[in-house]
């Protein structure tokens, strides 16, 4: 008993390397599951609230751009506006209906942590539960593009797993032929601009320029624009094609969001449980 | 350990991590490489502090900065294993005993000893740090060439804070 004891206190850098190393495996592997309970991250009310204080900072310098964007936006709508006022009578029903009653509704959020650099990116925004906001509502941007899904959330602030993140996968068409694909990011690859559309039916032909949008399967809304094909002759493994798209949006600018409040989620994911699993 | 010594490691740990979070956190090169300088606090925790404390110092910088980086216990498991590689580094190549100096400091140590141990510390908790956080083999050889490039920004970066700030007793 002596000598094991003596022996454990000679070598008490390696016995105490691996308790604090399995420590922060066992730490990493919880943190990467679905479900976690542990939150120590930017959703955390001191993290938050120094993120916060330095993004007000931050805001000014972006001032410009913001401004021009959400004008362009401004008038977008307002010709939206125009169009939906001269609509006939015979439809004005369906229109009002969808007005009322519409499925998906937008809550603007302003970004105070963003990070382009790493392999998974995430972003903390202003929002949390108070707002409305629950764990896996997607996330689009003003202009043009998706951001992601919302990941945890706290009671002002909620934590959204950017489309620069592994865990990222979001079901996208080509516009013209309706193929279907799964958009992700950062194979081989770690520029912002760009991502992937993988496993792609080999028989469509994809030319360059070809708009991508959202397909409305992963529970984002069909249509809203992602991005435009680049480049079409992906190597890939498989028996699916890859093609490389450069995205709308621009992640290092982003200043606010949009969290997409879908108002059948919770029925869409109650039905589909029901289905046995294969 | 004298309480001069306590104090300027505690001003260092706040001042380096401070940087790390505001300032280089949104830094990178084509973003390939990305420098994590705060390690320099680790490479610097004076010689007399028991195996114990140096790893719960270690563990508690990377929780620390787990919390900031939304990557729960990656960098504290990158800083543990930096921890490991430092004593082991140390009892090496250094004498039980007699350590003539408080800190492992560029001025106090030569040039050719710190480049190798801060080569070494860092090229492990680089490995860690970017193998944990892809956390899967599909990618090895682009996590491989990311984490090479970064060793190389944060080398560069260490050894030019200590020629700026501890170059005063160079042998």
């Amino acid at each position: 008993m002596r000598n094991l004891w003596i022996f454990i206190n000679r070598y008490n850098a390696f016995f105490f390397f691996i308790i604090f190393f399995t420590i922060g495996i066992v730490l990493t592997v919880k943190n990467n599951a679905y479900q976690r309970s542990v939150t120590l991250n930017s959703t955390n009310e001191v993290v938050g609230e120094v993120y916060q204080n330095l993004n007000v900072l931050k805001k000014y310098l972006t001032l410009g751009t913001v401004n021009d964007s959400l004008a362009a936006e401004n008038a977008k709508l307002k010709t939206e506006l125009l169009t939906l006022k001269n609509i006939d009578s015979a439809k004005k029903i369906v229109v009002k209906d969808t007005l009322n009653n519409p499925q998906y509704t937008y809550l603007s959020a302003r970004v105070i942590k963003n990070s382009i650099t790493l392999r998974n990116n995430v972003i903390t925004i202003n929002k949390g539960s108070a707002d409305g906001i629950a764990p896996d509502m997607p996330v689009i941007s003003p202009g043009k593009g998706v951001v992601g899904f919302v990941m945890d959330v706290s009671e002002h602030l909620s934590t959204i797993r950017s489309l620069l993140h592994k865990d990222t996968k979001i079901s996208v068409n080509i516009k013209k032929s309706d193929a279907l694909g799964s958009l992700v990011w950062g194979i081989g690859n770690s520029d912002y601009r760009k991502a992937f559309v993988k496993e792609i039916p080999n028989h469509f032909k994809i030319n360059l320029k070809d708009t991508i949008i959202t397909s409305g399967f992963s529970s984002f809304p069909p249509g809203i624009p992602v991005g435009v094909v680049t480049n079409t002759a992906v190597p890939t493994g498989d028996n699916f094609m890859s093609i490389e798209i450069k995205l709308f949006n621009d992640f290092s600018t982003l200043q606010y969001v949009y969290v997409i409040l879908d108002k059948y989620a919770a029925e869409q994911k109650e039905l589909e449980a029901k289905l046995p699993h294969e | 350990m004298n309480s001069r010594l306590v104090l300027v490691n505690i001003v260092r740990w706040f001042v380096l991590l401070l940087i790390q979070i505001l300032l280089l956190r949104n830094l990178s090169f084509y973003n390939m490489a990305t420098p994590f300088v705060y390690i320099i606090f680790l490479l610097l925790v004076p010689f007399a502090t028991p195996n114990l404390l140096l790893y719960l110092i270690a563990f508690v910088t990377g929780l620390t900065l787990d919390a900031f980086y939304d990557t729960l216990g990656v960098h504290t498991a990158a800083c543990v294993t930096l921890a490991f590689v430092r004593i082991l580094f140390i009892s090496v190549t250094m004498n039980r005993d007699g350590f003539d100096e408080p800190e492992p400091t560029l001025g106090n140590m030569g040039f050719k000893w710190f480049i190798i141990y801060a080569l070494l510390c860092t090229t492990a908790h680089h490995l860690v740090l970017f193998f944990l956080e892809t956390f899967r083999l599909a990618e090895f050889s682009y996590t491989l060439m990311r984490c090479f490039f970064s060793i190389i920004f944060t080398l560069f970066t260490v050894v030019l804070i200590e020629f700026i700030f501890y170059n005063r007793k160079m042998r």
